[in-house]
């Protein structure tokens, strides 16, 4: 019993830390351009800088 | 137009421009653009866009759009100056739907794993303690993930009408305030898990609705065409600057090259040339216009430059006019009730007529008015419109899907519903049966050496009648001549030499009363004739409209004779020289004698009317203002989708009609049990996602609908 005063709290503070990453990453745009992100992965870095 | 952002990195001010650029197709042009910008100086940083084949570009004033544009043309892509985005704000509610559905996906699942215990026998203390945990989240998820729906239900009764977010704010909200109630006494049974999981489907529904417009819109967004941005003024020292569309005053003196399109009305002060005024009135013929002539904004100057003294700008201009018959013929289609909200004026009364029935029934029969309370919270819930609220739209969203990978975007649900129940359609002619651009008609009297010159001479201009010429030789396969020297000679055509030959592709020394263009090898003259074709399966799509109960009828600005002449070719009805004024008319003695119309049309004469339809669908290839009024865009040269989205939609509408009979069978199924007070809250629990799921699967076979 003692547990879930440790517990209960740490998962709803897990889950909240998944809302604000997920709120902060709505507002950068990181869903702006799903496909590109899909393309880019293929460009080769080319080393023009050192 | 461009948003002036402060500038981190920069010590000056930088400014983002955007650019649609319809040509990216793979990584490789991604790396080819942003590498190509980001070594330029001024230029501080680009981004592709690949999903809305836009270039953002963040750049120091030194860099004006239309160099940018020709940086980027340089790279070897066609690109078009954007406006500032002016689907910003429409983004913006999408974005709050999902918000509130992170948030009441997050109280769900939190909620649950509580009510799973107490389901699983916890009692006492424990249950107690569980119960106020849920309260806890339940309350501030419910607060904020339930703002779209309360504050519709509140627009709703205030207007003294009933929509779907009244019962669901209703339920809701008395769920809610019983459970708490249900809590602070100790009592077994509190709904949160069953209040904020309705919540969740129903925003889901939302989501999946206000995705499905924005792609749409992004999508037609990236093909919007900017007329003309701006033009180039002479100024008192004859000097030629860029003046952006806005900026332009009356009595400021313009140069409209040859290939160029008026970014106002004016006179013609000096030169002559021939315009293309179809986007204005239809009419599909150049017309010759000369000095002391008026010429509008949007027209197309077509063979040499002229000096035109500008009359009326902006707002002003004679699309104005066209923007107000819009504006009224708009207002017939804004009583349109979507099929959801149609069903929520039956489904509403029903089901709270029921709840206050079981609640008075179990108040005679003596349950006390806890139990009965308790009682008449569990039907509202049970019958929780997720029919209404997640099978509709989730229907829509996947037909929408399936339509825009055979190249048409519908702007939103309602113009599915729309679609599903037209029995006429009325066409517009150039630019709709029409391709709207010249096609050369006699390449074959061209040797291979001089299709291959043509081509290499066609390239390099922007010319529309070179544009043509140009795709009509790709479409044979052919490879362009290695030439020297070339120019563009303005309002004559372009020069090169091929070896020691002269070669020139411009206009021929007869003048024609159609487009034509004269090429000549050293002393050697042909002249290329070109028309504007009927799109090729124009005849095909109509008899498919046909077959599924649509007659079909022309109506156009044009003359009598180029549309009569289309008419007889499809063999369909035609009403010539329209004004926009005219097709409003017509549209609306259809509708009086109890049609529902399908407009397709392009130009901006068009858009009174498609906005006056029962429904609209434009081309590609059309003008902003028809975009705009449109309820869905086609990309493709071929007029089939035309006929493809109404079969799509009408298969939209039998698999919608299919989820109202599911909801209604599964509430026939759970009502009972609910009026005889069997249902608890892990029945519900287990009842509503499954009752989601089945009409959501039911609307995924849509999936395959365009084949």
């Amino acid at each position: 019993m003692s547990g879930l005063a440790i517990l209960i709290p740490v998962a709803l503070l897990m889950g909240l830390c998944g809302l604000v990453f997920f709120f902060w990453a709505m507002r950068n745009d990181q869903f702006d351009d799903l496909d590109g992100a899909a393309q880019r992965v293929l460009i080769d870095e080319e080393d023009e800088q050192p | 137009m461009n948003a002036i952002t402060p500038a981190s990195t920069g010590p000056s001010q930088s400014i983002v421009s955007r650019f649609a650029v319809p040509a990216i197709r793979c990584a490789g042009c991604i790396s080819k653009i942003e590498n190509g910008l980001n070594g330029a100086p001024g230029i501080l940083s680009s981004r592709v866009n690949f999903s809305t084949k836009q270039v953002a570009i963040t750049h120091l004033p030194e860099w004006d759009d239309d160099q940018l544009k020709r940086k980027i043309e340089n790279l070897g892509f066609e690109a078009q100056i954007l406006a500032d985005n002016p689907l910003a704000e429409e983004k913006g509610s999408t974005d709050k739907l999902i918000r509130a559905l992170a948030v009441a996906g997050f109280g769900m699942m939190n909620i649950m794993l509580l009510s799973v215990s107490v389901w699983s026998g916890a009692t006492g203390v424990t249950r107690d303690l569980f119960h106020w945990l849920s309260a806890l989240i339940a309350i501030p998820v419910i607060a904020y993930a339930g703002r779209p729906f309360f504050t519709s239900a509140a627009m709703a009764l205030r207007y003294g009408r009933t929509n779907m977010d009244v019962p669901i704010s209703i339920g809701i909200l008395l769920a809610t305030g019983l459970s708490l109630y249900e809590t602070a006494t100790g009592g077994a049974h509190a709904y949160f898990d069953g209040a904020v999981m309705l919540l969740f489907f129903l925003l889901a529904g939302r989501v999946l609705d206000g995705m499905m417009r924005d792609r749409a819109r992004e999508g037609i967004g990236a093909l919007l065409k900017q007329t003309a941005p701006g033009a180039m003024v002479i100024g008192n020292d004859r000097k030629t600057t860029w003046v952006a569309a806005r900026d332009l005053q009356p009595d400021m003196q313009m140069m409209v090259a040859a290939g160029g399109n008026l970014a106002a009305d004016g006179v013609i002060i000096s030169g002559s040339s021939s315009f293309d005024c179809s986007l204005m009135t239809g009419e599909s013929e150049p017309q010759p216009r000369g000095k002391g002539d008026l010429v509008l904004a949007g027209t197309l100057n077509l063979s040499s430059p002229v000096v035109v003294r500008i009359t009326a700008t902006g707002e002003d201009t004679s699309v104005s006019d066209i923007t107000r018959l819009m504006d009224e013929a708009g207002q017939r289609r804004s009583f349109y009730v979507r099929v959801a909200d149609r069903a929520a004026r039956f489904y509403a009364p029903v089901v709270h007529s029921l709840a206050l029935l079981a609640f008075v029934y179990w108040m005679f029969a003596g349950a006390g008015w806890h139990q009965s309370l308790l009682i008449a919270v569990a039907v509202l819930i049970i019958t929780c419109p997720c029919a209404l609220g997640l099978a509709v739209p989730a229907a829509q969203v996947v037909a929408a899907g399936a339509l825009l990978r055979n190249g048409v975007m519908v702007k939103d649900g309602s113009a599915l519903e729309r679609l599903s129940e037209v029995d006429y359609a009325l066409f517009d002619k150039t630019g709709t049966l029409t391709l709207g651009h010249p096609i050369p008609m006699n390449l074959d009297d061209l040797s291979l050496a001089q299709k291959q010159i043509t081509l290499a001479l066609g390239q390099a201009s922007r010319h529309p009648i070179s544009k043509g010429i140009r795709s009509g030789l790709l479409a044979l396969d052919i490879e362009p001549a290695a030439l020297d020297d070339i120019q563009e000679i303005p309002g004559e055509g372009m020069t090169a030499r091929w070896g020691h030959v002269n070669v020139m592709l411009g206009k021929p020394e007869r003048s024609e009363d159609h487009l034509s263009s004269q090429l000549s090898v050293g002393t050697d003259m042909v002249v290329l004739q070109l028309k504007d074709e009927i799109r090729p399966d124009a005849a095909e799509a109509i008899a498919e409209l046909h077959a599924l109960g649509l007659s079909s009828s022309i109506i156009s600005g044009d003359n009598i004779r180029s549309v009569s002449l289309v008419s007889r070719t499809l063999n369909i009805f035609a009403q010539a020289s329209a004004s926009p004024q005219d097709k409003v008319e017509a549209i609306t003695r259809l509708t009086d004698s109890g049609h529902k119309v399908l407009m397709v049309g392009d130009g901006l004469n068009d858009g009174p009317a498609l906005a006056a339809a029962h429904v609209s669908i434009a081309p590609g290839s059309a003008s902003d203002v028809g975009q705009q009024a449109a309820d869905a865009v086609f990309t493709s040269e071929s007029l089939m989708p035309v006929a493809l989205s109404i079969k799509v939609a009408r298969r939209t509408m039998q698999i919608v009609h299919q989820n109202f009979a599911l909801a209604i069978g599964y509430n026939i199924f759970a009502v009972p049990l609910a009026l005889t007070g069997m249902v608890t809250p892990l029945i519900a629990a287990i009842a509503m996602p499954l009752s989601s799921l089945i009409v959501v699967g039911n609307a995924l076979r849509l999936n395959g609908a365009a084949k």
